[in-house]
């Protein structure tokens, strides 16, 4: 149980190789091995969606996957988002439209958004609550995620 | 033009956005320990033993600590409204005899990696004799310890002549209500690290929150410290609703250990830790009746309570309890009044405050009331509220009891108004001709209205220290604490009004013990009232003192001076000669700084109205809320966007607390809700649009802004709203006796009824 492996995994585009035993979970593993600290655990049990991550492009909770799991895989954190001082149109939208207050839960919002667009940018409003409804938020009250959303995707379209 | 009243986007988000936010967890120190906390397995029994040779055999025990390693730290006092005799219920930070629910924490492993930690604690076994668990709060109080039982206080709030209101009356009405234990559960769960520093011999605490610097001076006093050797620092926290950042048992042991095993100490919270230990609320059982005349006039208010308060009192003392006595008559004149509040003990999660402490319950309790009134007497629900309201001329209004410590004296407000303007602006009318339509359909569908007083600003004070420096950068120093709410841009926009400067040079510090003397923190609807208040005075020294040095660098009186953006200027030659503010602060020394303080003795009241539509299914016994109002006066908006998040935030948590939410335990006192797949909070599937109608008619003469507080706005009556809309939807006024109304109970509720209305 406590040999440690080597993982070879993409972390936004950076090839990253670190040596974890085999329970470590993706999260630890990219808070801890990557120092990767935006990727917040809220449950480590699958609920909360607060450590949502794209694997392989498909949003992912990463307390509920092994760091051993993501050999070869491509991993997007919410510190991939921006480029530079640009920050990606979701995370512009989240900031117009008042879409986080603690900001706890913003990262795996973001990430699961993300991975929403990518797959139906035209995805219609109810489709898309129901989605969105696969992660918790306790401040918000979700109405201007959802305002977020939909302005990140209108101006992802454009 | 003004800053205040501006929706100007928030300053603190960037980070959070990013990934580069520094909640608990993120704070990494080198040569860290994890400690592990090992918890109670039982609800009630004594602790004969701890076998922990096994765990100290672990090649990776740096520390097994048990009730003997703390005997000489003090069991946790109380924060806020202590009464005479509570000292005996106070928790001690491991336990120690008795076990009184299951997560109290019975022992501390301290390793090197946190999994490792664990490994550890599952070798430590506890002997445990159990005994029979006290969970009913309403039952005859049992043996608690030597000469205590578990009713721990009785709290009376009373005026005016109960007796001859009810002898008088032409009807009497009576309820039995139950509200069932809810909590915060913010996203982020607990998390302290505790850092000796060795040069200064100062300790560090990160991970605080609400009350940093109240702890602070808490923890000198468990630990023995003199309070210029320990310093809390609050990062980013991860929602509070007045649960987070109390001073709880881990926070404490964190710090001993690190001071005693001088080496840094983490402890993250899991979820089912926080789940089992973190505070509850809420929990009660009300026996209510109310004396009317034959016009809907409530003569008389009798309520008797029992607070489920769970094993031990902690930090809150028994500010529940003193809030739901004096917030239970709300908006309403009610001439005789008595609320007695039984505080018990029983074998659960102790229990705290949460958004709206004593107010969601009151307002459950009143506004069911009301509508059963109304229905009694054949009588518009609406009209019932009306004869009942205090009238806009006889503010201020004062009730002769105390809450919180301070005299109850409604400041402001034009309750009558606000109802009438909001059903205006809600269409009320026309709200009901639809759901009327759809129950011809045989649609379930109903709507309900809840009133509520809300209170806010508690002081006593708030110190501010503003400070121009040398490189043009405005710090603002409070004692604030932020949970998320959104203080910074608050409080950098009241300084900018203020000053006349822009925002983007102002930086706000909070939560920082070795920043500033003082602080309160953040709790009670308190900072924007408070801190704001001091923000405003230390804002106006300030910009006397800008133009001060100004004039005398410009050789001009400084009445002829006018701050605009980051510049000083000639108000009758604007393009004239002018002076930056970095060097005007360098022109005065380095820097100009100007410190102000708020007091006062008195809290200030907003109030509001929440409006709930909902369908029912009668198959499935699901609830759906359809549509969301809210209405609220908060005297004047800093900033209403922030207003709104807040209100629409809190009326999620309050349609979880009136239809999903709730900590249940099994007749031995297990707790049934320990993962979030347990205590159901909503998700967006769950929550409508929240339509929020701020207005801004009764501001307050109690602070300089006139603001008023709005954290707990939208939670405050959601729970009787929807208990209301429920009841519509039923044909049946008072018919939700219980909440959450869970499909359980719906489908109880229903059984209720004749089968031709099934």
């Amino acid at each position: 149980m406590s040999d440690k492996q080597d993982v070879t995994f993409t972390v936004n585009g950076v090839e990253r190789m670190i040596r974890v035993v085999p329970r470590r979970s993706l999260a630890d593993a990219l808070r801890e091995d990557c120092g990767l600290t935006g990727t917040h655990l809220g449950c480590e049990h699958g609920v909360c969606g607060a450590c949502t991550v794209l694997v392989d492009d498909k949003p992912v909770r990463s307390c509920l996957m092994f760091a051993v799991q993501a050999e070869g895989a491509k991993v997007r954190t919410v510190e991939g988002l921006a480029i530079g001082d640009k920050l990606h149109p979701l995370q512009q939208a989240f900031w117009d439209h008042h879409g986080l207050q603690c900001g706890f839960c913003t990262p795996g919002f973001l990430m699961l958004a993300v991975g929403i667009l990518e797959r139906d940018p035209d995805i219609a409003e109810p489709e898309l609550r129901e989605a969105l409804s696969s992660n918790l938020c306790r401040c918000t009250g979700y109405q201007n995620i959802l305002k977020s959303v939909l302005a990140a995707a209108a101006e992802m379209r454009k | 033009m003004s800053l205040i009243g501006r929706s100007v986007k928030r300053l603190e988000d960037r980070p959070l956005l990013t990934g580069s936010g520094r909640f608990a967890a993120d704070v990494v120190v080198p040569d860290m320990l994890y400690m592990r906390v090992l918890r109670s397995p039982v609800a009630f029994g004594r602790l004969t033993g701890l076998r922990i040779a096994e765990a100290l055999a672990h090649p990776g025990t740096v520390a097994v600590w048990t009730a003997q390693d703390v005997a000489d730290i003090p069991p946790i006092g109380f924060r806020m409204t202590p009464v005479p005799g509570l000292e005996p219920y106070r928790q001690p930070v491991l336990a120690n005899g008795h076990v009184r629910y299951v997560g109290e924490p019975i022992a501390a492993v301290f390793a090197a990696d946190p999994y490792m930690a664990e490994d550890i604690a599952d070798l430590v076994a506890p002997e445990i004799e159990p005994l029979a668990p006290c969970l009913d709060p309403a039952a005859s109080p049992s043996g608690f310890a030597p000469g205590r039982n578990t009713e721990a206080a009785v709290i009376t709030k009373a005026y005016g002549d109960l007796d001859a209101a009810f002898a008088g009356a032409h009807a009497v009405v009576a309820l039995e209500l139950t509200i069932g234990r809810h909590s915060g559960v913010p996203l982020e769960t607990r998390g302290t690290i505790a850092v000796p520093e060795a040069a200064s011999g100062i300790l560090r605490m990160y991970g605080a929150a609400k009350v940093p610097h109240y702890n602070r001076q808490a923890l000198a006093t468990m630990l023995g410290l003199p309070l210029d050797r320990i310093h809390l620092r609050e990062g980013h926290v991860g929602g509070g609703f007045g649960i987070r950042g109390e001073l709880y048992p881990e926070d404490v042991l964190t710090c001993a250990a690190a001071l005693r095993l001088g080496r840094p100490v983490k402890w993250i919270e899991d979820r089912y830790e926080h789940l089992v230990a973190a505070n509850q609320s809420r929990g009660s059982v009300h026996r209510v009746r109310a004396a009317v005349d034959e016009h809907g006039f409530i003569l008389g208010l009798d309520d008797e309570f029992w607070f489920d308060q769970g094993g031990y009192l902690r930090t809150h003392g028994v500010t529940v309890i003193d809030l739901t006595c004096a917030m239970l008559p709300g908006p309403y004149v009610i001439p005789a009044y008595r609320s007695v509040g039984h505080v018990r003990l029983t074998n659960k999660t102790p229990c705290g405050t949460y958004r709206a402490p004593g107010r969601f319950e009151a307002s459950f309790v009143r506004e069911r009331l009301v509508d059963v009134i109304a229905d009694r007497l054949g009588l518009d629900p609406v009209v019932v509220r009306h004869r009942n309201f205090i009238a806009k001329t006889a503010m201020p209004f004062r009730r002769e009891f105390s809450a919180l410590s301070t005299d109850i004296v409604y400041d402001t407000g034009d309750y009558a108004g606000l109802l009438d303007k909001f059903l205006n602006r809600v269409e009320w009318e026309t709200l009901r001709a639809d759901v009327g339509r759809r129950r011809q359909a045989r649609e379930m569908v109903g709507l309900g209205l809840s009133f509520f007083v809300e209170k806010s600003g508690l002081g006593p004070f708030d110190d501010v220290r503003i400070t121009l420096g040398g490189d043009g950068t405005i710090e603002v120093i409070t004692g604030a604490a932020s949970i998320g709410q959104g203080i910074e841009t608050v409080m950098a926009q009241i300084c900018a009004d203020g000053l006349g400067t822009g925002l983007d040079r102002i930086r706000v510090i909070h939560g920082q013990t070795d920043r500033i003397e003082r602080g309160m923190g953040a709790f009670a609807s308190r900072v924007t009232v408070m801190t704001g208040a001091a923000v405003t005075i230390a804002a106006a020294k300030l910009r006397g003192e800008l133009l001060r040095v100004a004039g005398r660098l410009l050789q001009t009186a400084p009445d002829c001076l006018a701050v605009t953006g980051d510049r000083v200027v000639l108000c009758d030659a604007p393009g004239g000669p002018s002076l930056d503010l970095a060097a005007i602060a360098r022109g005065a020394g380095s820097e100009l700084t100007a410190e102000a303080t708020f007091t006062t003795d008195r809290m200030t009241y907003p109030y509001g109205v929440h409006l709930a539509q909902v369908r029912l299914e009668r198959d499935s016994c699901a609830i759906t809320v359809e549509r969301f109002f809210v209405g609220y006066d908060v005297g004047r908006a800093v900033n209403p966007m922030l207003v709104e998040g807040q209100i629409v935030g809190g009326a999620a948590q309050g349609i979880g607390a009136a239809l999903l939410e709730e900590f249940v335990y099994d007749a031995s006192g297990q707790p049934q809700s320990v993962t979030l797949a347990d205590y159901l909070m909503p998700t967006i599937a769950e929550i409508p649009t929240i339509e929020v109608s701020l207005f801004e008619d009764a501001p307050t003469p109690l602070n300089p802004l006139g603001v008023k507080g709005a954290g707990e706005a939208g939670i405050s009556a959601a729970g009787a709203a929807i208990a209301a809309a429920v009841d519509d939807a039923l044909g049946r006024a008072g018919a939700v006796r219980q909440l959450p109304i869970t499909p359980n109970r719906l489908h109880a509720l229903l059984a209720e009824l004749p089968a031709a209305e099934r």
